[in-house]
């Protein structure tokens, strides 16, 4: 980008505005958005504090900053429909019905946590709630949800396949091979790219010369959106648009959603490489605190109800740490099974 | 009953588990109205229709990525390699996705892969390979491999009914100059069994493919020579059969390993290396890995022929150890 600072302005196609985009959703469903947000980064807060307790085993993801559009694109979806999460998509899983003591015991490597301490972090699935594992090489998911969605076209399941991808995961050769081919295929798919800045230390800059991924849609003959990824109305709206076309049989679209990553790649990285001013911009543009102001500005809630989502959610969390807490480590033995179904 | 060539029981087993079972479907590059750069699947397009038969885009990891998808949504999907050798090209997909997908959520992904392996056609570097070694050490995938009429049909029946990633490498070689009659029944080939080709006092070769035609010619030449050769026709190179391999080695104390893969990493190494491990005792000779050399696959009819195994070659070998 050529600007006058190194950094400048990241996303200037969404300038924040403070108000939110226009929605049909009603107040109650309004406030469950606000619950997922908020549940997002409550559990996130906890695992932050396992962590610094030397309880997770491995690394720690966060989506800090990023909830809006991991829980406004999974609240746009059926029950029917199935969705790849990525590592910043704790949010669409919660949305999907994961319980937090899941997520929990999986960053413990705890004995009945979903993978049985064979995989960590958020990487499990479970297609009864429509959620596939994602694997760490970036993209492989993408051509994995077409054959997802190419299935349930075959089946007559009238499903939509929804996955995941940053800003830096565009680089790899699946991104393009996975939408090209759902793109000739024309199955029922959405493909959110996520722009939060960073690939780990890397610019968006240094991924791509073009300034909005949504642009490469043209390449593929398919639409291509940009949204405010702090806005969580906007993400809703988007998604479904998109959900619903692709359902009618329109085929897949591509949305880029312009956001922020607000820590560091893994709770390790102190992103000493982010300049202080993007931090700050972007704190600005928090997408609870923004989604409270309209919340309470439009009278749809009121600062009672906040804190009592607030306080649920707290509550709630104390049983489902206990209840991770509690499990045991896997067995040695289960080292050795479930190689082949 | 009428004789049908190795080619034609691959089609047959595709039609027949087709025709079965409606969850099986095709995705590959120019498998429809072309019927696939080897014919393999000449009147599929016609008879199962393009739901069913899926022309892709030349996208070898987008085809195994979605199959693997398609698999996780209760489909049965064959991906078919144009030549094995672009297999490596969806390289991440299969020991990353496919291969741990089980052992990582518990939720299996019931694919096949197939494609034309092998050489002796002039096909080259880069349609002639053999690539089973690199699979070979990824815990998840099962890989078969026919050497004959009879389980290139029951071992394709069997890929496409189990319930993990199977790779299914079918030797071009064979495509037509095999023929033989197909079994009667379902064929079924339980994988994971190897098949004693030849029963013999002297010495043991342990292989797959097509060198099991040259074992077997090999043999009918010893035996003008006095020399008894036991032939061993692994069919599933993973997993190996360890109780067929130990039991043909307690017999004859004597193995060449033959395969048509470079020597170093190969599938004869990890076999040659279970030998020296577990037989140790019954062995009167060193176990000799007879493969390629450590070159790429060479194009000149002169070259390609200095590189394969053959005939005179595992003859030589077997003379050598014999009188060890």
């Amino acid at each position: 980008m050529k600007t006058g600072k190194a950094w400048g302005p990241l996303h200037p196609e969404t300038e924040t505005t403070e108000r939110l985009a226009k929605t049909g959703l009603p107040a109650k469903r309004q406030l469950e958005l606000y619950h997922f947000m908020k549940l997002t980064r409550m559990v996130e807060g906890r695992l932050g504090n396992l962590y610094r307790q030397g309880k997770v085993v491995g690394g720690l993801y966060s989506s800090l900053g990023q909830e809006a559009t991991a829980v406004g694109s999974a609240y746009a979806l059926e029950a029917q429909d199935v969705m790849g999460p990525l590592i910043r998509n704790l949010g669409s899983m919660l949305v999907r019905g994961v319980q937090p003591r899941e997520v929990m015991m999986q960053y413990m490597a705890k004995s009945d946590s979903p993978t049985g301490g064979k995989d960590g972090n958020t990487h499990f699935g479970d297609l009864k709630r429509g959620l596939v594992a994602p694997i760490s090489m970036l993209g492989a998911v993408i051509p994995v949800m077409a054959g997802v969605a190419l299935a349930g076209k075959m089946q007559g399941k009238d499903l939509v396949a929804l996955t995941y991808i940053g800003d830096g995961g565009t680089s790899t050769g699946d991104f393009h091979e996975g939408l090209n081919l759902a793109a000739v295929l024309n199955v029922p798919f959405v493909l959110i790219a996520e722009n939060n800045g960073w690939a780990y230390s890397t610019p968006t800059s240094r991924q791509m010369r073009v300034r909005n991924i949504a642009t490469r849609a043209a390449a593929y003959g398919i639409p291509g959106e940009i949204v405010d990824g702090n806005d969580v109305l906007a993400v809703y709206e988007v998604t479904k648009k998109a959900v619903e076309r692709a359902r009618a049989g329109g085929g897949p679209t591509l949305i880029e959603s312009k956001t922020f990553r607000m820590k560091g790649h893994a709770e390790h990285d102190d992103a000493g490489y982010v300049p202080k001013e993007q931090f700050e911009e972007w704190k600005q543009k928090d997408p609870i605190e923004r989604f409270e102001r309209h919340l309470l500005g439009n009278g749809l809630a009121t600062q009672e109800d906040l804190q009592a989502v607030t306080a649920r959610i707290d509550a709630q969390l104390n049983q489902e740490v206990d209840f991770a807490l509690a499990s045991p480590m896997p067995p040695a033995e289960r080292a050795f099974e479930g190689v082949y179904a | 009953m009428a004789t049908v060539t190795y080619l034609e029981a691959i089609r047959q087993a595709l039609w027949d588990e087709m025709e079965q079972d409606p969850r099986v479907f095709m995705l590959g590059q120019d498998i429809g109205t072309y019927g696939g750069a080897f014919r393999v699947t000449a009147g599929f397009l016609d008879h199962f229709g393009p739901g069913r038969i899926v022309d892709t885009p030349i996208s070898e990891s987008a085809m195994i990525g979605a199959a693997i998808g398609a698999a996780m949504m209760g489909m049965l999907p064959v991906v078919e390699m144009q030549f094995i050798d672009f297999i490596s090209c969806a390289f991440n997909q299969i020991i990353n996705f496919a291969a741990p997908n089980h052992y990582r959520w518990g939720q299996q992904v019931p694919i096949v892969v197939r494609g034309p392996s092998g050489g002796n056609v002039h096909g080259s570097a880069y349609h002639s390979q053999n690539p089973e070694s690199y699979f070979h050490h990824t815990p998840g995938l099962k890989i078969v491999a026919p050497g004959t009429v009879a389980d290139a049909y029951g071992l394709l029946r069997s890929a496409i009914q189990d319930p993990n990633p199977v790779l299914y490498f079918e030797h071009k070689y064979l495509y037509r100059r095999l023929k033989d009659e197909l079994p009667s029944g379902d064929g079924l080939v339980p994988i994971g069994q190897a098949r004693l080709a030849r029963e013999g006092r002297d010495l043991s070769v342990i292989t797959y493919g097509a060198m099991l035609q040259v074992a077997l010619e090999a043999a009918g030449r010893l035996e003008a020579e006095g020399i008894d050769l036991e032939v061993l026709d692994l069919r599933t190179i993973k997993p190996l059969d360890q109780e067929a391999i130990l039991a043909t080695v307690r017999k004859t104390s004597r193995v060449i390993v033959l395969t048509e893969e470079q020597t170093t990493g190969s599938v004869a190494g990890e076999v040659a290396a279970r030998i020296s491990q577990d037989a140790f005792e019954w062995l009167d000779g060193p176990v000799h890995r007879l493969c390629c050399p450590d070159t790429p696959v060479p194009y000149s009819p002169t070259l390609e022929e200095a590189y394969l195994p053959n005939v005179d070659k595992l003859a030589a070998k077997v003379r050598e150890l014999a009188s060890y």
